[in-house]
C-alpha cells in the first residue's frame, strides 16, 4: 500500500492504493468517477482516455502510483449536463454516437487533438483517433462531430 | 494483476542496486508492454523500479553528426521534436507509427529497445542507424546488443541510459503493419552514411531484428530498389502466425526493402 495525492478536475485527492492499484480503477471504483469507461481492459480500446499532465493516456495502463503528484482530467472535468464542452456539444449535434460507451473516450482523446492542432483536417482526426474503438458508428460522425468541434471552438475563440 | 513490490528509483544507480536486491524485479518504463503482460499475467514481477520520475533520463540532442535519445523519452516527443526531424526524419516516421497516439504518450525508447519485441519498431532503427546503445555500465552496439527473441545483452541490474544514432546520409523506414496492433509484420530500415548502407528488418526474423548482408553489399554497389530485388530472404527463418505465414513474411521483407530504399530518396 501507498499513498497517493494526485490533482483531479482541480482537485487535490489523496487516498491509500495497492501498489497494483490501476488509475483507471482509482478514479472508477475508489473516487466513484465512472465517466471513464473500461472497455478492453488490454490498452487498445481507448474508452479509458484520460488526460495526463495535458496529453491522452489510456487510465487502464497506468498505475496509480505512477499518477502520483500527476494532473489528471476525466470527462467529468470539461463540461456539465447544463454547459457542455463544446467537444461533448459537437457529438451532440452531429450524433457521433450510438451506444455511447466509447464517447467518453473519444471525447477526452478529441479534446487533447484540438488543444494541439485547433484545425485538423479529416485525415489528422482519422489519425490521432487510431486508438479509439467504437463498435457502433463507423466513425463517420466521430470524424464530423470533432471537425465541428474544431470550427466551434475557433469560432468562440 | 497480482501484487508486486513497487518503487519510485531516485537515480540510475538507486534503481540498479533495487534490481540487484531483489529477485524478479523488473524496471518500468512507459510500461505500455509491461503492464499489460502483467494485466494478462504473462509475466509476474516481484517488484516494479519506476524510472518515471528520473528527469536526467528524458530529453533530446543532437551535436558533432549524433542524435542522442534519452531512455525515458517519449515516442511522442521524438515524434514533435524538430530537431530529430531535420537530422533523422526517419526516425520521427518510426515514432510516429508506433501504438496510437494514447500510446505514443507513455511509451518510451528505452522500454522498446530493452523489450526487444521481435515486431518492435525501434529495434529496427537502432541496427538499421548503427546506433550505440549506452547503459548504466558500457556502450554496446546494436549489432551486439540485440540478442534473440525479447532477449538483449543487457545485465540483470544494468540500465538503458540512452541510445546514440549517427546522422546518415539518408534513412528510411517502412512498415507493413499489423491494422490492429499497429506492430510490424514486417519493417525494413535502410539507411547510407557514416556506417556504410545498413538494411535491418524487424517483425518477421524467428530470431529477432535481424540485417541482410546481401542487400548491404549490392546496395553499396548501386543503391537502388532495383539492385535487391533479387535478393530473398529463406522463409525458414521467418516467423510465421495467423496474421502473416513465413513465406509471405520472406517475400514481404524484399518489398519492404525496396519501398524503403526508394524512399530514401
Amino acid at each position: 500500500m501507498a499513498t497517493v495525492t494526485l490533482t483531479i478536475n482541480g482537485e487535490k485527492v489523496t487516498r491509500e492504493v495497492e501498489n497494483r492499484r490501476l488509475l483507471v480503477q482509482l478514479l472508477r471504483e475508489d473516487l466513484r468517477m465512472t465517466g471513464t469507461h473500461v472497455g478492453c481492459d488490454t490498452t487498445q480500446c481507448g474508452c479509458c482516455t484520460v488526460l495526463f499532465n495535458g496529453d491522452a493516456v489510456k487510465s487502464c495502463t497506468v498505475l496509480a502510483q505512477q499518477a502520483d503528484g500527476a494532473d489528471v482530467v476525466t470527462i467529468e472535468g470539461i463540461g456539465t449536463a447544463e454547459k457542455l464542452h463544446p467537444v461533448q456539444q459537437a457529438f451532440h449535434e452531429k450524433h457521433g454516437l450510438q451506444c455511447g460507451f466509447c464517447t467518453p473516450g473519444m471525447v477526452m482523446n478529441s479534446v487533447d487533438l484540438l488543444q494541439k492542432n485547433p484545425s485538423p483536417s479529416e485525415q489528422d482526426v482519422r489519425h490521432w483517433l487510431e486508438g479509439n474503438l467504437c463498435r457502433c458508428t463507423g466513425y463517420h460522425n466521430i470524424v464530423e462531430a470533432v471537425l465541428h468541434a474544431a470550427d466551434t471552438m475557433k469560432a468562440k475563440a | 494483476m497480482y501484487d508486486f513490490e513497487y518503487a519510485k528509483a531516485k537515480s540510475v544507480s538507486d534503481a540498479a542496486a533495487r534490481l540487484k536486491a531483489t529477485d524478479g524485479a523488473k524496471l518500468l518504463a512507459g510500461g505500455m508492454t509491461l503492464l499489460p503482460t502483467i494485466k494478462l499475467r504473462l509475466a509476474k514481477p516481484s517488484a516494479l523500479v519506476d524510472l518515471g520520475r528520473l528527469g536526467d533520463l528524458k530529453g533530446i540532442t543532437v551535436a558533432g553528426g549524433i542524435v542522442t535519445i534519452k531512455a525515458m523519452t517519449r515516442h511522442a516527443d521524438v515524434l514533435r521534436s524538430a530537431d530529430v526531424a531535420k537530422a533523422i526524419p526517419a526516425l520521427v516516421t518510426l515514432a510516429g507509427g508506433i501504438g496510437d497516439v494514447q500510446v505514443r504518450h507513455r511509451g518510451t525508447i528505452g522500454g522498446s529497445v530493452a523489450n526487444n519485441d521481435p515486431a518492435a519498431d525501434y529495434p529496427a532503427g537502432c541496427l538499421g542507424l548503427g546506433a550505440t546503445i549506452v547503459t548504466s555500465k558500457r556502450e554496446l552496439a546494436a549489432d551486439d546488443f540485440f540478442q534473440a527473441l525479447f532477449t538483449t545483452a543487457l545485465q540483470p541490474d544494468e540500465i538503458i541510459t540512452e541510445i546514440k544514432f549517427p546522422v546518415p546520409e539518408r534513412a528510411a523506414y517502412i512498415k507493413f503493419k499489423n491494422p490492429a496492433s499497429r506492430y510490424a509484420i514486417v519493417g525494413a530500415f535502410v539507411s547510407k552514411g557514416p556506417k556504410g548502407v545498413r538494411v535491418a528488418i524487424t517483425g518477421a526474423g524467428d530470431n529477432g531484428v535481424f540485417r541482410i548482408a546481401a542487400m548491404e553489399q549490392a546496395l553499396t554497389k548501386s543503391f537502388t530498389a532495383k539492385a535487391i530485388e533479387g535478393i530473398k530472404v529463406d522463409p525458414g527463418n521467418m516467423l510465421g502466425d495467423i496474421h502473416a505465414s513465413s513465406e509471405y513474411r520472406a517475400h514481404l521483407v524484399t518489398v519492404m526493402a525496396k519501398r524503403a530504399v526508394v524512399a530514401c530518396g
